[in-house]
Parts: C-alpha cells; sequence; structure tokens
C-alpha cells in the first residue's frame, strides 16, 4: 500500500486502539506501523492517541474515606427496608384515598338534592381520569415496545 | 462466610438471608462505587447511585442467575441507574458543583521527570478530565471501564453487553475527542 492508495479507516482505528491499550497482536502491530509509515494523517493521529494515553495513565479514581465501607451495607439495607415501607404507604394510601373519594361521589350521586351541574362535572371528572389513565398506559406499552434505548435506560 | 463462593451466597440471599446478600454487597461495593463515580463524576451520587443498585439487587434477588457472575447482572442495574441520572441532570441543566473531584489529587502514573513538566502533566490531566465529563455517556462507560478499571475489550463487552469492534469504536470516538481537547489546550 503506497501513500494515494485507499486503506480501511475503521481497520486502521481499531488497530491503533489496540496498540494503545496493549492488546495488538504482532501482526497487527506491524500493519499498524506500515499504515502509519505510509499515511501521514494517520501518523498524527497516532501520537496524538499516545499523548493522552500517557495523560489517562496518570489518572485514577478518588478513593473515598475508608469509613465509606464500614456503612456501606447497613445503608443499604436501611434503604431496602425503607423500599418496602414506602411501597406499603403508597398502596394503602391509594386504596383509602379511593375508598374515601368513592363515597362521597356516590353521596353526592345518590342525594337527588344535587344539582345537575354537579353531577355532570363528578361524571366527566370521572371520565377524564380513565382517559387520562388509558392514555398513558397505552404510551408506556408502545415506548417500551420500540424503544431502542429500553435496555439501557429504566422510565 | 468468606470462603463462600459466589453461587451458595446468591442461593442463600434467594432464600431470604440477608447476611449472605450483604457479603456479596461487602465485595463489590468498591468496584460499584467506582464504577458509579466514574460514570457520573461526584462522590456523593457514586455513594448513592451505587447503594441504589444493591438495595434494587436486593429486591430482584429471586431472578439472579446464580451460575453467571452477580457483578455483570448488578452493573446492569448500576449503568441504567447511572445513565438516567445523567440524563437527568443534564435535561435540568445541572452542572456539577464539584466537578473534578472524582479524580484522585495525586498521579498513580510515571512521574513527570521536573516540576515544569510535572506541571504540564496536571494541566494535561485537569484538562482531560473535564472533557471526560463532557463525553457522551456510553463513551465515558467504555473508557472508563479501560483506562480506571483497566478490564480488557473481551471484558468490557461481556459487561455492558455490546461486540468486541462497538468497545473499540467507542473508545476511538472518546479518544478522538479527548485527544482534539488535549491539541487545543497545548
Amino acid at each position: 500500500m503506497t501513500r494515494n492508495e485507499p486503506f480501511d479507516r475503521d481497520r486502521a482505528h481499531a488497530l491503533m486502539m489496540a496498540a494503545v491499550d496493549g492488546e495488538i497482536s504482532p501482526p497487527d502491530r506491524r500493519e499498524l506501523d506500515q499504515l502509519i509509515l505510509e499515511q501521514p494523517d494517520l501518523a498524527v493521529e497516532w501520537q496524538r492517541f499516545v499523548r493522552l494515553k500517557e495523560v489517562t495513565a496518570g489518572m485514577s479514581l478518588r478513593t473515598p474515606p475508608e469509613e465509606t465501607w464500614d456503612r456501606y451495607w447497613a445503608s443499604t439495607y436501611r434503604r431496602t427496608e425503607r423500599a418496602v415501607g414506602w411501597i406499603l404507604l403508597s398502596a394503602g394510601a391509594v386504596v383509602l384515598a379511593a375508598y374515601w373519594l368513592w363515597h362521597v361521589v356516590e353521596g353526592l350521586l345518590a342525594d337527588t338534592d344535587t344539582p345537575v351541574a354537579l353531577r355532570a362535572a363528578i361524571v366527566a371528572v370521572g371520565l377524564g381520569l380513565v382517559i387520562l389513565a388509558v392514555g398513558v398506559i397505552r404510551e408506556k406499552l408502545f415506548t417500551a415496545r420500540r424503544d431502542p434505548y429500553q435496555k439501557e435506560i429504566i422510565r | 462466610m468468606a470462603a463462600d463462593t459466589e453461587m451458595t451466597l446468591i442461593r442463600r440471599a434467594q432464600a431470604g438471608d440477608a447476611d449472605a446478600f450483604g457479603t456479596l454487597v461487602e465485595r463489590h461495593m468498591r468496584r460499584a462505587y467506582f464504577a458509579a463515580l466514574s460514570l457520573v463524576g461526584t462522590r456523593e451520587d457514586a455513594l448513592d447511585l451505587s447503594q441504589e443498585a444493591f438495595a434494587r439487587a436486593y429486591r430482584a434477588r429471586k431472578s439472579i442467575d446464580p451460575e453467571r457472575p452477580f457483578y455483570a447482572w448488578l452493573y446492569q442495574i448500576l449503568r441504567r441507574l447511572c445513565f438516567n441520572f445523567v440524563r437527568d441532570r443534564r435535561s435540568h441543566a445541572q452542572k456539577l458543583s464539584d466537578a473534578r473531584t472524582w479524580l484522585a489529587d495525586e498521579a498513580t502514573g510515571r512521574a513527570a521527570p521536573g516540576p515544569a513538566q510535572a506541571l504540564e502533566q496536571a494541566e494535561a490531566r485537569r484538562v482531560v478530565a473535564a472533557a471526560i465529563e463532557q463525553l457522551p455517556p456510553r463513551e465515558r462507560e467504555v473508557l472508563a471501564l479501560k483506562e480506571f478499571e483497566g478490564l480488557t475489550y473481551r471484558e468490557i463487552a461481556g459487561l455492558v453487553g455490546i461486540p468486541i469492534g462497538t468497545v473499540m469504536s467507542r473508545l476511538y470516538a472518546a479518544r478522538q475527542r479527548l485527544a482534539q481537547v488535549l491539541e487545543e489546550c497545548r
């Protein structure tokens, strides 16, 4: 291959990554060296990656205080307990609220003195809630089936 | 307990033994914390998200396959939490209040030959760290697994669930951005 001949740029990129990370085989290394020799732009890019690797090799993640680890499991366990508490509390609250609401609405609808406009408003609110709930559920199902990132993002 | 295999611990946790799950947490907490730190960049958030991942894993422990490595399963939960967190942070235009605190102060790599070079290296690390924070999450993830965890391409592919070729192309894309920034600051 000469300077003017086309070459597989993706292959060259993969070879450069493998070389920078020390995961390149000897034949691939020879191929990369040849490419760098023949392609000046590749040689420039290669030098930039080498320089970058020197910088990143000197970087490390900050270690937290040692006591972080002493409390880690206890804190995680408390979190699981709290989650169960919240689930029970929320479920109970929803049932109680629904029960109370039903009684109020039932009383209003059964009362012959309740104005027609109020009855109509109650029915409209009920219908609106049902339509909204159906819409949201349908959208969730639609998104879940078609979302290309569904494996990577929890909604 | 220490001699228990991971498979035994998972089975015991699935049978309701919280201590067994605690042992699993203690075995993997550091790795999970650092993985989260490299993705979200702040200590408190990394701690919170890694603990939340374990808490979710505990609640879903019945679905763990004892034959497979626990960390690989946990990592799927962790990365989703971190990606969601980063997405929400970006959508709310929040800024990192303590940017760059996720990196250690001192270099662990080769020592620079002199004070001038040491300063230059420190500045380069600062610039690259800032650029890493701007990387798309999936590129940042692969870069962190390579640079900070030192995993091989095969290990990264297995953990993230992508082909090796994708690992290399994400690494290339990430490094190209970082190299560009580094070049501009010279």
